[in-house]
């Protein structure tokens, strides 16, 4: 399911100089961010999180899912070198899978360990808001970069739908539109930190049981239906 | 013996058919597809490739199908007309990747790097190639598993002569190792250097199969039509006539030209300056006006 050739063509694709530092500028922002709010107003737990769950889990999760989804394989379909991937005797969904992981790790890793250290700085992890929150990022960047995978498979304008999603459906409806929330995979996510930080700092309108199932549902069906498209992918000619 | 199929294969998009109707053999050797620019060769290779599915008819490989089987491209190698090729990689990297997916090592992915001669420049980054270096290195992701089927789209596009020179030589070799060898050109005179059997494609129609010299004769032995300007436009035409390779020429006295129709056409083209230079004529313009490869090929359909 996995291949390690996948994965480091990937990884070097990804992490190439412009794309990291795309995916290094949010996180540098969130710390100056943490640590000027810390130097401000001093260590206060209301206010971490409010910056980790407005600032980090709403807004610079969502996008650094976007590029690390869709540039996962976006790119590649987009100018064609797919096809030394697709010309093998690999099995599309192994292909799909492999992106996937590698997208996960490269969110988790821009996502996650930011927050904890914003989270460490903002208020040193009382009432566990740090950790709740970085589980939180950790869990929606799995489902985030299945979904954003999915549309990099299926899409030439991928970044733009992604970051429309991102912006207006997670960041601007998930905290207005009472309905849109329990279709937000920041609200799934926050279901799990909730449980995670025990206390009511942090809340999520989607019950555990619901937030998990979907979480579950989104990153299964997305990857598979990506590996379908995969599958069916026509490479355009230039005719 | 590898051979592919394709058995009465269409292919449309929305109301546009790209490929109408289409079944040949290709079998060991080197074959060329020769057809003008949107005659639907690239359709065909991607469909030969297993990269689009045919809307009707099937493409197989000794008997298995091409599309949605993975396991096929261990026998077929395809150099896509495409540029992108992780840029980021150096040629050897690049290699290695293919052969790696492939299941092979470095030991073939060295091996395909020293068929295409690319060992001197194999940890330059692959953005600092030329388009021929490009070329090579994409031939060599073709072959790092010594496939039986080797697919090229346009493979000569952007090449320098020397490299085009070099290109011919590898893939005439492969072809005389037994592996069959399909390239798609519009250009007849690359195909004719290269393969022994063509198959021509117009309008996403099958139009000719068979031998190039068959092929090259129907081609070349049509009316060519020629505008000459000269020094004394009559005096040449009195010249030209008089030999079997002129059927026609008028003075077009608008023009200031003559409009001449030649039937040999190797025969004309040799004789036109010798006769002007033996009568002190000055040449002034000699255009073909009916060499575009579309009408060499509706010449051909209509044949």
């Amino acid at each position: 399911m996995y291949d390690p050739t996948v994965a480091r063509l990937t990884y070097r694709a990804l992490l190439g100089r412009r794309r990291a530092l795309i995916l290094g500028a949010l996180p540098l922002l969130l710390i100056v961010i943490a640590v000027a709010v810390r130097a401000l107003t001093g260590a206060d737990d209301q206010t971490a999180s409010d910056v980790l769950g407005g600032f980090a889990l709403a807004t610079m999760v969502p996008i650094i899912g976007v590029i690390a989804g869709t540039g996962a394989i976006g790119p590649e379909i987009d100018d064609g070198s797919v096809v030394y991937l697709l010309s093998k005797p690999l099995k599309r969904p192994t292909i799909i899978f492999t992106k996937l992981i590698v997208a996960i790790a490269v969110t988790m890793v821009f996502s996650a360990v930011p927050t904890l250290i914003a989270g460490l700085i903002l208020n040193g992890n009382g009432q566990q808001i740090a950790v709740a929150y970085t589980v939180a990022a950790l869990v929606s960047s799995i489902a985030y970069s299945a979904l954003f995978l999915l549309l990099g498979t299926v899409s030439r304008h991928a970044v733009v739908f992604g970051l429309v999603y991102a912006l207006v459906w997670e960041a601007l409806f998930g905290s207005l539109v009472p309905g849109a929330r329990t279709l937000s995979v920041q609200q799934w996510s926050l279901a799990v930190a909730h449980k995670v930080s025990g206390g009511d700092l942090v809340t999520s309108d989607v019950g555990l049981t619901t937030a998990t199932v979907l979480l579950v549902a989104v990153t299964v069906l997305a990857t598979w239906y990506a590996g379908q498209k995969l599958r069916a992918l026509k490479l355009a000619g230039e005719e | 013996m590898t051979t592919l199929s394709i058995d009465h294969v269409s292919r449309w998009f929305g109301n546009v058919v790209a490929v109408n109707d289409i079944t040949m053999t290709i079998g060991p050797g080197v074959t060329g597809l020769l057809g003008p620019n949107g005659a639907g060769k690239s359709t065909l290779i991607n469909m030969m490739g297993g990269f689009l599915a045919p809307s009707t008819g099937t493409v197989t490989l000794d008997g298995q199908p091409v599309w949605r089987n993975e396991k096929i491209y261990q026998h077929i190698g395809i150099v896509p007309e495409r540029e992108a090729m992780y840029d980021f990689l150096t040629g050897r990297e690049f290699v290695v990747a293919n052969a790696e997916l492939h299941g092979l090592g470095d030991k073939a992915a060295q091996r395909a790097l020293a068929t295409v001669e690319m060992e001197y420049a194999q940890d330059r980054k692959i953005a600092t190639y030329s388009k021929g270096m490009r070329q090579r290195v994409k031939m060599a992701s073709a072959l790092v598993h010594d496939p039986s089927l080797l697919l090229l789209d346009e493979p000569f596009n952007g090449m320098d002569p020397r490299q085009r020179m070099q290109l011919m030589d590898l893939l005439r070799k492969m072809g005389d190792e037994g592996r069959t060898v399909l390239f798609s050109s519009h250009i007849l005179e690359e195909v004719e250097q290269l393969a022994r059997h063509i198959e021509v494609v117009v309008a996403g129609r099958h139009a000719a199969s068979g031998d190039f010299r068959k092929i090259r004769r129907l081609m070349t032995d049509r009316p060519h039509r020629y505008l000459v300007r000269s020094s004394d436009d009559r005096a040449l035409a009195a010249a030209l006539i008089a030999d079997p390779s002129t059927a026609g020429i008028e003075v077009d006295t608008a023009e200031g030209a003559l409009r001449i129709q030649a039937v040999d056409f190797g025969r004309f083209t040799a004789l036109l300056p010798k006769v002007a230079r033996d009568h002190g004529i000055r040449l002034l313009t000699v255009s073909p006006s009916d060499e575009s490869l579309e009408s060499v090929f509706s010449y051909l359909v209509a044949a």
